[in-house]
């Protein structure tokens, strides 16, 4: 690691806790194969495992993967290659016992409060009188005393959540997954919750030995978490794990929090160095995405580009993303497409964490909005492959209007078929912004839109670049 | 089980016994349910007796309006046993074809083509299997009557249940597999609820089918041999056929009463209980409330007993049973929600199974061709002028039925107030049967000396406007009432009104509604185009009339044809017209929330 660690992390090691694990994952994969032979590696070759006593925190942006490694650690998905371990056994075959808190509570509507946590102890086949009476206790514990004849449509998000721990926690689970818990939620509510897992943890209330927790906001993981692991995207691997030291209760404004979570932000934002190992176990071609030749479009506004670049004038021209993440009360899953986006512009240069305008981001801010359309169209065709090839194309089309299908098919074999479709989404935002070309939604196509003096334009002030 | 109040837990029989004592609803309800289990005794006896009857094919009809509650009870039995097959095939099916990706395309593809196959094409092949396999019994006549009912409500539902198992939330899916429930449990707690809904309101449009098919075939001739069933539909067609017009309106006024008594006393209920079953996030404020389900949630009588049996045999059972699938292997691991039945590769069963199959298939297309063989050059130039003349028939009643719907639709929708009187009428006035009207527009247009060419439209339009109506008024008041302000605000012209706001607007409800009718116009096509009106055979050039034609004088080729002939047209205008329209109605002018 480049960067310089703080004092209150080490790097974990699964022979160092000498805890036997959990589960373990070996080199467990997951790729979708796509027609052409090529297939779309969503998770190369990764080892991990999850001890007991451990609150382990995946964090990672979106589109690396974090969901899929949750659900193949849990059983519910199978890893393209690779196995997981419960207790040594193949999770398989293994009678596991492990829970999951989802990100949208999945609650059933039709049942009461008091069914909703009955239900898995009545899959396991437990007897109506203890089902309902340990039902009832972990009610209490969660502090739903009261709401058991409810339904889950009468209760608030929060309490909702409160029902998705109770139903989760009744089972006794050896590990409890969380697949971003909290993010469904206000901010107070959150807080609130996560201090009270935090309780229910350290009191040992619940027979539970390891939490894994899924989500994309640094300071919930340093808070919440006693290892930490950052996956990057592209396709979805480890870029650190390490283990946290701070003691509970975490103070949020203490230096060692914030330099933690700034080390995090530096990992996710640092330019990649390592490429990813070529897959030797079949004999399928594996194309690294990274160096193919369309990059992946982050999926951010123009508008909130410009917003980014007008907040970062203000503070000089230069800031700490962190800084810029806690000032717009941002998740990283929020900053980093737009971060990412100024950056494929051209407008931001990002070193050590820090992000930098660059000229043409300065001038960008500070244009009205015709000539900002400008800079951004010729930011967007000299960077921005896609968008080049998709105006070329209307431009020696003779009727001026292309398919969808055309582009998602070249995308297609680079990416997987939902992040294509996303892929031109994006291109269409910032093509209809650009004034590139517009897209006729009901037809699926690519249209020019009239072809006036400010398309001109732009061809002049491309060449004026080239030059 | 669920009746019980969770908030208290005393042993099971206590509990039930002691609301005995706390009872507070009037004793009248009480003697009313006596009643009505004591009539259904009686009615299940009677059934069984007339069931189990030597065969008689044809049934003298009484045209006494004294007869019509006996009748009307036959059709309702014939109806409701025909409603419990549908929604058992249903269920089934859609199960099957959800679960089983090697056969689901296939499935749901053969779906799509026996929904376009109107009901009289499966009278002859039906009603003869039934007689064969239940010899010396009139059940064998009426299984067969009650198969073509079925066939006339099935597969909306099998649709409707099959869609909502595919569209179950992928995280409510993942906890039921993270928590290891059983198939049973899965069904009953995460499927069957999930469908309730879509059933409810497919069951509606299916019944309103039942009836339209059941009025047509009570009563009908193939080859030398008639039938005639006691039942509304004999006893509408009787009386139409010998001109009787007080008998005539007497049976269509049953008929009403009992779709409306039907609307009131079992789909309103219904639809009200089935609330629960929404996906909401909060309790949205108008709900569809019921007095009979209040009704029977408060009644002594359905209460206490349900609860001192569910508690004395039902949890036993139940539980045994989760207890039993707890036990199993496959309920004690977890499996993973992205691996389908593991793929037996080359098993032997099922290369044997696809490969008679296949043979089967092969065996019966082959013969059907050679069966076709009967129909020569100029059938089939007169089926597919036919084809032609119904085609049309049917796109004019559809244009005419949206002609006058949308505006008056539109302005029914516009004003709440009326549309909420207006629309359950519009509602019940889909669910009556058409067939049950056509006697009386054919009388009205032998008087005034009218053909069947034009006529058939009138017919068809008799059963389709309404879905479009019923349709349109739900559009018209879905347009938010800010577009409407803003509308008056910047001064819209009337021609600006409708283009920009109140098409644009209704135009999702306006396909759907469209596409209902223009099924429901095809299946119409087969009775509109031809019928007997006192001793004289009314028909015009139509592939409905060549149809009932056919059937009547037990020509099988031409009706193999005509109906292969029909099925192509519905389909290819679903896929062709419909779905394009709908695809744009989806994306295009759908109103965002």
């Amino acid at each position: 690691m480049p960067q310089a660690a703080p004092d209150s992390i080490t790097p974990a090691t699964d022979s160092q806790s000498g805890l036997s694990p959990i589960i373990r994952a070996e080199q467990i994969q997951k790729y979708y194969a796509q027609p052409s032979q090529n297939r779309i590696q969503v998770i190369s070759p990764t080892n991990l495992s999850i001890v007991p006593g451990e609150i382990l925190a995946l964090l990672g942006p979106s589109g690396s993967g974090k969901s899929t490694m949750l659900r193949m650690l849990s059983g519910l998905s199978k890893p393209s290659a690779g196995q997981v371990y419960w207790h040594e056994k193949p999770i398989a075959e293994a009678e596991i016992n492990v829970s999951i808190v989802f990100q949208s509570f999945a609650l059933f509507p039709w049942l009461t409060v008091l069914e909703n946590v009955e239900a898995p102890l009545q899959a396991r086949g437990v007897d109506p009188e203890t089902r309902r009476a340990r039902s009832l206790k972990m009610l209490d514990t969660v502090g739903l005393d009261g709401f058991q004849a409810a339904f889950p449509k009468e209760l608030s998000g929060g309490m909702r959540q409160r029902v998705g721990f109770a139903r989760a926690l009744v089972v006794e689970p050896e590990v409890l997954f969380m697949d971003e818990p909290f993010s469904a939620l206000d901010v107070l509510t959150a807080e609130n919750l996560r201090s009270e897992l935090l309780e229910l943890w350290a009191n040992k209330t619940m027979p539970t030995k390891a939490v894994f927790i899924v989500t994309h906001n640094i300071e919930e993981a340093v808070l919440l978490a006693d290892r930490i692991i950052v996956l990057g995207r592209n396709p979805g691997h480890i870029r650190t794990d390490f283990k946290v030291q701070l003691a509970h209760p975490r103070d949020r404004k203490s230096e060692p929090f914030t330099n933690l979570v700034d080390y995090i932000y530096k990992v996710l934002t640092r330019p990649e160095v390592v490429p990813a190992a070529p897959d030797q176990t079949t004999g399928k071609p594996v194309r690294d995405q990274r160096q193919m030749h369309y990059q992946m479009l982050p999926h951010a506004r123009p508008g909130g580009v410009a917003g980014l670049l007008e907040l970062l004038l203000d503070k000089g021209g230069k800031d700490d993303i962190y800084r810029l993440a806690d000032d717009l009360a941002f998740e990283i899953d929020d900053l980093l497409p737009i971060v990412d986006a100024a950056q494929i512009l051209g407008f931001l240069k990002i070193e050590e964490g820090d992000a930098a305008i660059t000229d043409t981001g300065t001038a960008y801010a500070n244009s009205e909005i015709l000539h900002q359309k400008e800079l951004f169209r010729a930011a967007a065709t000299e960077n921005v492959l896609l968008l080049r090839q998709i105006r070329r194309a209307l431009e020696t089309k003779s009727d001026h209007s292309v398919p969808e299908e055309f582009f998602l098919d070249m995308l297609d074999e680079q990416f997987s078929a939902d992040e294509s479709q996303r892929q031109v989404e994006t291109a269409v935002t910032w093509g209809r912004y650009a004034e590139l070309f517009d897209f006729d939604a009901s037809r699926r196509r690519f249209i020019l839109p009239e072809i006036t003096g400010e398309t001109e334009e732009v061809e002049a002030v491309n060449e004026a670049k080239e030059d | 089980m669920k009746l019980s109040s969770p908030l208290q837990h005393p042993p099971q029989h206590y509990f039930a016994r002691s609301l005995v004592t706390a009872r507070s609803w009037p004793f009248v309800i009480d003697i009313g349910i006596g009643a009505c289990l004591l009539a259904l005794f009686f009615a299940i006896v009677h059934m069984g007796s007339y069931w189990m009857a030597t065969p008689m094919p044809v049934i003298p009809i009484s045209h006494s309006v004294r007869a019509l509650p006996i009748y009307a009870f036959y059709s309702v039995v014939r109806i409701g046993i025909a409603y419990l097959l549908s929604l058992v095939f249903a269920i089934t099916y859609g199960y099957i074809a959800a679960y089983n990706p090697r056969v689901e395309a296939w499935m749901i593809g053969l779906l799509d083509i026996l929904q376009s196959i109107p009901v009289l094409s499966f009278l002859p092949p039906v009603v003869l299997a039934m007689v064969a396999l239940v010899p010396g019994h009139q059940l064998g006549i009426e299984l067969g009557v009650i198969l073509l009912i079925f066939t006339g409500q099935v597969w909306n539902l099998a649709f409707s249940f099959y869609s909502s198992l595919k569209s179950i939330p992928k995280e409510m899916l993942e906890a039921s597999r993270i928590y290891r429930y059983s198939p049973w449990q899965r069904f009953w707690q995460l499927e069957m609820p999930n469908a309730t809904i879509g059933l409810v309101w497919n069951s509606i449009v299916s019944v309103a089918g039942g009836w339209f098919a059941l009025i047509a075939c009570e009563m009908f001739t193939m080859g030398s041999r008639n039938f005639q069933l006691p039942g509304l539909g004999s006893y509408l067609q009787t009386a139409t056929a010998s001109g009787d017009v007080k008998a005539l309106i007497a049976g269509i006024a049953v008929v009403i009463l009992i779709v409306v008594a039907t609307d009131q006393l079992f789909w309103r209920p219904l639809i009200a209980w089935s609330d629960k079953f929404k996906f909401e996030q909060v309790e949205s404020a108008d709900r569809v409330t019921s007095p009979i389900l209040h009704l029977i949630q408060q009644s002594n009588l359905t209460a206490i007993p349900l609860k001192v049996w569910t508690s004395a045999h039902l949890p036993n059972i139940d539980e045994l049973i989760y207890r039993r699938f707890a036990r199993t292997r496959a309920c004690r691991i977890v499996q993973p929600v992205d691996e389908d039945q593991p793929i037996r590769k080359n098993s032997v069963a099922l290369w044997t199974i696809a490969f008679i199959a296949v043979g089967l298939v092969a065996w019966g297309a082959s013969q059907a061709v050679i069966m076709l063989r009967g129909v020569t050059w100029l059938d089939v130039r007169l089926l597919l002028m036919g084809a032609g003349a119904t085609f049309l028939r049917v796109n004019a009643s559809l244009l005419i039925s949206a002609l006058w719907t949308i505006p008056v639709g539109v302005a029914i929708g516009f004003n709440p107030r009326l549309a909420r009187i207006v629309q359950p009428v519009a509602q019940v006035l889909a669910s009556v049967p058409a067939t049950a009207f056509f006697p009386i527009l054919l009388i009205g247009l032998v008087k005034i000396g009218g053909g069947l060419g034009i006529g058939s439209v009138a017919l068809m339009l008799l059963g389709t406007q309404w879905y479009v109506l019923f349709n349109v008024i739900a559009g018209a008041m879905s347009i938010p009432s800010d577009l409407k302000e803003a509308a008056s605000l910047y001064k819209f012209t009337r021609y600006q009104r409708w283009t920009t706001l109140i098409l644009p607007g209704i135009f999702p409800y306006l396909i759907t509604g469209m596409v209902t009718a223009s099924g429901g116009a095809w299946n119409a096509s087969v009775f509109a185009e031809y019928s007997h009106l006192q001793d004289r055979t009314l028909e015009t050039i139509g592939l409905g009339a060549q149809i009932q034609e056919a059937t009547d004088s037990g020509r099988f080729p031409m009706l193999l044809l005509a109906t292969i002939l029909i099925s192509v047209i519905v389909v290819s205008m679903n896929r062709l017209v419909w779905r394009r329209l709908y695809r744009l109605a989806e994306t295009k002018y759908k109103l965002l929330a």
